[in-house]
């Protein structure tokens, strides 16, 4: 985790809130650095996560894990993580099919029904166990990302009633956590994505939006991140609080700064 | 422009060279700790494959794209386990190029390939692959190049005069370590190279015959035969590391040629909403997966240009790892401009992965422009930023035709000092954010 982005957010590990939606966003850019924080972050937290990652390998955010403190495969062999490997399960269900469902059955069937294999999948993975064990501290559901499920054939309303289903689940019955990638296209006029977008938009807590300069490429500042809290929980907070800052990524972390405060201009 | 038959001396030369080669690359530098994102077994073991070497920044091994120029500009090669996927310019001239290059680079170093085409004949493709240049005569190609661009070598460049300082887009051969070869492209490539290599050659009208049986995929029939056939083989030679028999210790190269293209059954490239919609990314996926979880490296040139939906270029985009674009000015306006009377094209590189990063490495360098010349495909710099001090000083009326002559060898140059923007942040060229 990136502790100045903890400090933008107002959170710690010990700390986390529960039962929210937070929805990363990117455009022209790759916002895949919030979701490593959002990893590391619920892992230090002492969080049962369900990580589904269908962009990249395992071994990938595993060795970004490990610069940012965490190690993802002794919180997998604890049990505390639970990953489904996009890209492995999927040569593996389409090679050799299986005989009992799969998360990822949609990839074998011509016209993609909807995600209950996933959900089921997920319901399973984050079910709280009732043993005297030490108990985690609360089950979230992280997906890197959700716009691959659309150009693997799912539809946008099946996107979105598998979160609404996770969100149900997770969130609301388990006070747990959901966190979901999903690119915004831009100016590409890709229906599908603004459907699934604006649609998670709206139900989210919080939203993290990384974009590109308007100005183009930069070698000191990579990009401008947005961050958006809705419906805040207290009444009394003004609705829709909004803060934007500038951010350069290095090897190990993240520098945030005011817009146009970047340390190489000053 | 004597070509002084060099490149004869490859025939006579060849079986030491390929010695040479497999006997090159790597250097001592060796990175401890787990490897790449390719197969998890045996870290130390996956670098004395020929033809490969290590990521300096994170230790992933990387093969040559077969164009030195172009592996410095993707941060020292094309990492194995990934795909690189090729914008075709309009008229498929240069790209084919790209991708003779990636093969033949597989020959020189002794990978295995694969390459998969609907249009030509996998045989023939490996025919007119591009002969490899030894050390000397490369170096005699670009001096005589060098010569006949130097019309007044004596002119000191008076606008531009910082590109004199500045050096070439490509390092020349004695400083590369044989990680990558140079190649002729108006020689072919010596016929005991191709027999001596491994190749299995996957042709579209071939594999596809009238009774098959359409398994209910939304895949069309050509990429279900060539994901299959990828995988047979991936599966068969041991590349995965899954059959204990044979422990593959070498990279597969595959080639796929004009992917999308209505030759492989795909509508994608003909109507705007058409029924195979999802076809052609998740053949992409599918492949990804494949890769990842190999030892093999994939280049694929795709029409992106035809395809009607931009909303599936921002998928495929998505979906590859590095994706390189070319725009050729052959038919476009800017043919005639004189700003670009020097080159054939220009190439973006329009995303590079960050594997097992948070970072990349990516190039400050966005303007870049490709020339074919008559033995070598070059990539060079277009434009430089202004220089901002205050001791420049800039002739306010300029001849556009007269400060081109000015040119040093292979450099464009802004159009004289119009305007004094202070605020350059970035280059002129391609405002899109690179991620």
């Amino acid at each position: 985790m990136f502790p100045e982005l903890n400090n933008l957010l107002n959170t710690t590990p010990e700390g986390a809130e529960q039962g929210k939606l937070t929805l990363l966003c990117d455009a022209k850019t790759d916002g895949s650095f919030l979701v490593h924080h959002f990893l590391s972050f619920y892992l230090k937290a002492n969080c049962k996560v369900c990580f589904v990652a269908l962009v990249q390998s395992f071994s990938h955010y595993n060795m970004v894990g490990q610069k940012l403190g965490v190690s993802l495969t002794t919180a997998r062999e604890r049990g505390q993580l639970v990953v489904l490997e996009g890209l492995k399960s999927a040569v593996d269900i389409f090679f050799r099919p299986q005989e009992e469902p799969h998360p990822l059955q949609f990839l074998r069937e011509a016209n993609a029904g909807d995600l209950q294999p996933l959900y089921a999948f997920v319901r399973d993975a984050l079910e709280p166990v009732d043993c005297g064990e030490a108990a985690w501290r609360c089950p979230v559901l992280l997906v890197d990302d959700l716009s691959v499920l659309l150009s693997l054939g799912v539809g946008p309303v099946a996107v979105l009633d598998f979160v609404h289903y996770c969100r149900a689940t997770v969130c609301r019955e388990w006070k747990g956590n959901v966190v979901a990638l999903v690119h915004d296209s831009g100016d590409a006029e890709d229906e599908e994505s603004d459907v699934l977008l604006n649609g998670l938009s709206h139900q989210s807590h919080l939203i993290l939006r990384a974009e590109g300069l308007a100005t183009g490429f930069c070698k000191d500042v990579h990009g401008q991140l947005r961050i958006l809290w809705r419906r805040p929980l207290q009444p009394t907070t003004p609705r829709d609080r909004s803060l934007t800052y500038q951010y350069k990524i290095q090897d190990k972390s993240v520098s945030f700064f005011a817009k146009g405060m970047s340390p190489a201009v000053l | 422009m004597a070509a002084a038959g060099t490149c004869g001396t490859g025939t006579r030369s060849t079986g030491s060279m390929v010695a040479a080669a497999s006997t090159n690359n790597v250097t001592s530098f060796q990175r401890r700790g787990p490897r790449a994102s390719g197969a998890d077994s045996g870290c130390s073991r996956l670098v004395s494959i020929a033809g490969t070497r290590p990521s300096v920044r994170n230790g992933q091994l990387l093969v040559s794209t077969g164009l030195p120029a172009l592996d410095q500009l993707l941060g020292g090669g094309l990492a194995v386990g990934t795909v690189l996927l090729i914008e075709e310019d309009k008229y498929n001239i240069y790209s084919p190029l790209l991708f003779k290059y990636f093969l033949a680079e597989g020959i020189v170093s002794g990978h295995a390939l694969l390459v998969a085409s609907a249009k030509e004949d996998p045989a023939d493709i490996l025919q007119k692959l591009p002969a490899p240049l030894i050390d000397d005569s490369y170096k005699k190609e670009c001096d005589e190049d060098v010569c006949s661009h130097k019309m007044e070598p004596d002119i000191k460049m008076k606008i531009a005069w910082r590109y004199q300082l500045l050096p070439k887009m490509e390092a020349g051969p004695v400083s590369s370590s044989r990680f990558g070869h140079y190649y002729d492209i108006s020689k072919r490539i010596p016929q005991e190279l191709i027999e001596t290599s491994k190749w299995h050659g996957f042709f579209l009208p071939e594999k596809i015959s009238s009774a098959f049986n359409v398994e209910s995929c939304s895949l069309t029939p050509g990429y279900m035969k060539l994901l299959q056939f990828i995988q047979n083989i991936i599966y068969k030679e041991g590349f995965d590391g899954s059959n204990p028999q044979k422990k593959q210790k070498n990279i597969l190269r595959i080639g796929i040629q004009n992917l999308g293209s209505p030759l492989w059954g795909d509508d994608i490239c003909c109507t705007e909403n058409c029924d195979t919609s999802h076809s052609l990314t998740k053949f992409l996926y599918i492949l990804r997966g494949l890769l990842r979880t190999s030892l093999s490296a994939c280049i694929i040139t795709m029409p992106t240009h035809l395809i009607q939906n931009k909303a599936v270029i921002a998928r495929v985009t998505n979906l590859s790892d590095t994706v390189v674009g070319l725009e050729s000015f052959i038919g476009s306006e800017k043919e005639t401009n004189p700003l670009y009377k020097d080159y054939h094209g220009l190439i973006h590189i329009r995303q590079i992965p960050r594997l097992n990063n948070l970072i990349y490495d990516i190039s400050d360098v966005k303007d870049l422009a490709f020339k074919l010349k008559k033995k070598l495909f070059t990539i060079e710099r277009l434009h430089l930023p202004p220089d901002l001090s205050d001791t420049v000083s800039r002739s306010s009326k300029q001849d556009l035709a007269e400060s081109t002559k000015l040119l040093g060898p292979g450099c464009g140059m802004t159009a004289g000092g119009k305007k004094h923007s202070s605020d350059y942040v970035g280059s002129s060229q391609d405002l899109s954010f690179v991620s």
